[in-house]
C-alpha cells in the first residue's frame, strides 16, 4: 500500500473520518495545555514583562502561515503531476486557514510591538514580507472563487501557487535589501545554541504541536467538507438528468 | 506586429498608460506641495509607482480583445508554440506602455524635482525593470482571460508579484539620485527581469492552455 491510495476520495473520506475528530481533540488538549501553562506558570521576562507571553500565539501562527502556503505548493505539484482531485481540494482547503494564521501573526505582532517598539506596525523585512503573504493568500483564494469549472480553476491556481512561491521567496529577500530590521532573529531553532530560555521554550513547544494538530485537523475537515459539495453538486447534476 | 499596430492605430492602449502615468506625476506636487525639499526625496519612488500602475492599467487588454474576436483561439492552433505568442504579447505590451514610459520617465522626472544625475538612473531602471513588469502581466493577464470581470482580480493577482521589481527599481533610481553607488540594485533588477524572461512564458502558456481549454 501506498501514500496514493489516499487519493481515493472515498478511502480518503473513510480515513479521515476518525483522524478528524482525533486530532481534533489533540490540538485542544496541546493548546489547553500548552497555552494555560504559558499564560499562568511562567514568569514574567525581565524587559518585556506580561507581553512575552504573545509569543505562545504569535510563533506558532507565524510557522503554520509559512507551513501551509508550502504544503499548497506541494498539494498543486502533486495534483499538476498525478491530478489527484483530493490534492486541489486539499490546497483549497489550507488556503482560508493560512490566512487566517497570517492575520493572527499580524495582529499579534502589532499588539506586542506597540508596547515594546513603540509602534504598530514598522516597514521591517519580516512584517512585510508576511504582509507580502497575505496578499499571496488573499489572490489565491479570489482566484478559486472566480472560476467557475473546478478542474480549471485548480489548474490555473496551481500554477498561480509555483509561480507565487517564487516570487513570494524573491520578495522576502528583496525586502531584506532594505535591511533595517527590528524584528528579532529567530528565538528559536533547532541548529543554533541561543534560544529563549528553558521556562518559555518547553511551553512554546506544546503550544506549537497544538498548532500543528489544528492546522490538521482544520484542513482535513474543510477537505471533507470540499469533497461532499463536490459530491452534493454531482448527485444535483444527475438528479437534473434524471428529471430531463 | 499585428498588436503593436492595433495598440498605436486604435489609441487606447499606447496613450492610456503614457497619460496615466503624465497625470500621476502632476497631482502629486499638489498633493504633497510644492517644495524641493519635499519632492526630491520621494520623486523616484513616485515615478516608480506610477509606472506600476500605468502597466496595470493596460494589462487586460494583453488577451481579453483577442479572446473577445475568436483571434486567440486561431493563434493557439498557429504552428507558433503558445509559449512564443505569450512572449510576442509581452513584448507588444512592452513597447507601447514600458518603453515610452521610460523615456518619459526623465522630463517628467523634472516636475518632481528630481536631482540632475538621477533621471539617467531612473530612466535605466524602468528600462531594465519595466520588461519584468510587462511579463508578469502577461502571466496575469494568461491567468484571469477566461474569466468575465477579470480587471480588478487581476490587480490583486499581481500586485504581490510586482513587488521585488518595484523595491530594487526604485532602489535603483533612489541610489542614482542620491549619487550613491546603483550597481548592486541594478544587477538585482536585471536578474529579476531574466529570470522572469526564461520563466513566465512557459507559465502563461500553460495558463492560456487551461483556460482555452
Amino acid at each position: 500500500m501506498s501514500i496514493w491510495s489516499f487519493a481515493n476520495p472515498t478511502r480518503f473520506m473513510a480515513v479521515t473520518a476518525r483522524l478528524t475528530p482525533a486530532l481534533g481533540a489533540l490540538a485542544a488538549v496541546l493548546l489547553v495545555i500548552g497555552l494555560g501553562w504559558g499564560f499562568f506558570f511562567t514568569p514574567d521576562d525581565y524587559r518585556q514583562g506580561a507581553t512575552v507571553k504573545i509569543i505562545y500565539l504569535h510563533v506558532p501562527a507565524a510557522l503554520f502561515a509559512i507551513n501551509a502556503w508550502f504544503m499548497m505548493l506541494v498539494a498543486s505539484l502533486i495534483w499538476l503531476i498525478r491530478r489527484h482531485h483530493v490534492s486541489a481540494l486539499a490546497a483549497r482547503a489550507a488556503a482560508p486557514v493560512g490566512i487566517t494564521m497570517t492575520l493572527i501573526a499580524l495582529v499579534t505582532g502589532a499588539v506586542w510591538g506597540q508596547p515594546m517598539w513603540g509602534t504598530w506596525w514598522a516597514w521591517d523585512p519580516r512584517l512585510t514580507s508576511f504582509l507580502i503573504l497575505c496578499l499571496f493568500y488573499v489572490g489565491y483564494i479570489a482566484l478559486w472563487e472566480a472560476i467557475e469549472d473546478p478542474d480549471t480553476a485548480a489548474d490555473l491556481t496551481s500554477v498561480l501557487c509555483l509561480v507565487g512561491s517564487v516570487f513570494a521567496v524573491l520578495s522576502r529577500y528583496a525586502v531584506n535589501f532594505w535591511n533595517q530590521g527590528l524584528h528579532q532573529g529567530a528565538s528559536l531553532s533547532l541548529d543554533t545554541e541561543e534560544n529563549v530560555a528553558d521556562v518559555f521554550y518547553y511551553p512554546l513547544l506544546v503550544c506549537i504541536g497544538g498548532f500543528a494538530a489544528l492546522f490538521v485537523a482544520l484542513v482535513l475537515l474543510r477537505t471533507r467538507t470540499e469533497i461532499r459539495v463536490r459530491r452534493l453538486h454531482a448527485l444535483r447534476l444527475r438528479e437534473r438528468m434524471a428529471d430531463a | 506586429m499585428r498588436d503593436l499596430a492595433l495598440a498605436v492605430r486604435s489609441g487606447g492602449g499606447f496613450g492610456l498608460g503614457l497619460v496615466f502615468f503624465l497625470i500621476v506625476t502632476v497631482l502629486v506636487p499638489f498633493g504633497v506641495g510644492p517644495e524641493t525639499a519635499r519632492l526630491a526625496p520621494i520623486a523616484p519612488g513616485i515615478l516608480w509607482v506610477g509606472a506600476l500602475l500605468a502597466c496595470l492599467l493596460s494589462l487586460d487588454r494583453i488577451f481579453a480583445l483577442d479572446r473577445e474576436d475568436g483571434a486567440l483561439d486561431l493563434l493557439a492552433t498557429a504552428p507558433i508554440p503558445l509559449e512564443g505568442l505569450t512572449l510576442a504579447k509581452a513584448a507588444a505590451h512592452w513597447l507601447t506602455t514600458g518603453l515610452p514610459i521610460s523615456i518619459a520617465a526623465a522630463p517628467l522626472g523634472v516636475f518632481l524635482s528630481l536631482p540632475w544625475p538621477g533621471h539617467l538612473w531612473l530612466s535605466l531602471s524602468l528600462l531594465v525593470g519595466t520588461p519584468a513588469l510587462s511579463l508578469i502581466g502577461c502571466f496575469g493577464a494568461a491567468l484571469t482571460v477566461g474569466l468575465r470581470r477579470g480587471g480588478l482580480l487581476l490587480s490583486v493577482l499581481v500586485l504581490p508579484l510586482y513587488i521585488p521589481t518595484l523595491v530594487f527599481g526604485a532602489d535603483v533610481a533612489r541610489r542614482g539620485a542620491e549619487g550613491l553607488d546603483a550597481a548592486t540594485p541594478l544587477a538585482l533588477l536585471g536578474a529579476v527581469t531574466l529570470g522572469c524572461l526564461a520563466g513566465l512564458p512557459f507559465a502563461a502558456a500553460a495558463a492560456l492552455r487551461v483556460s482555452l481549454r
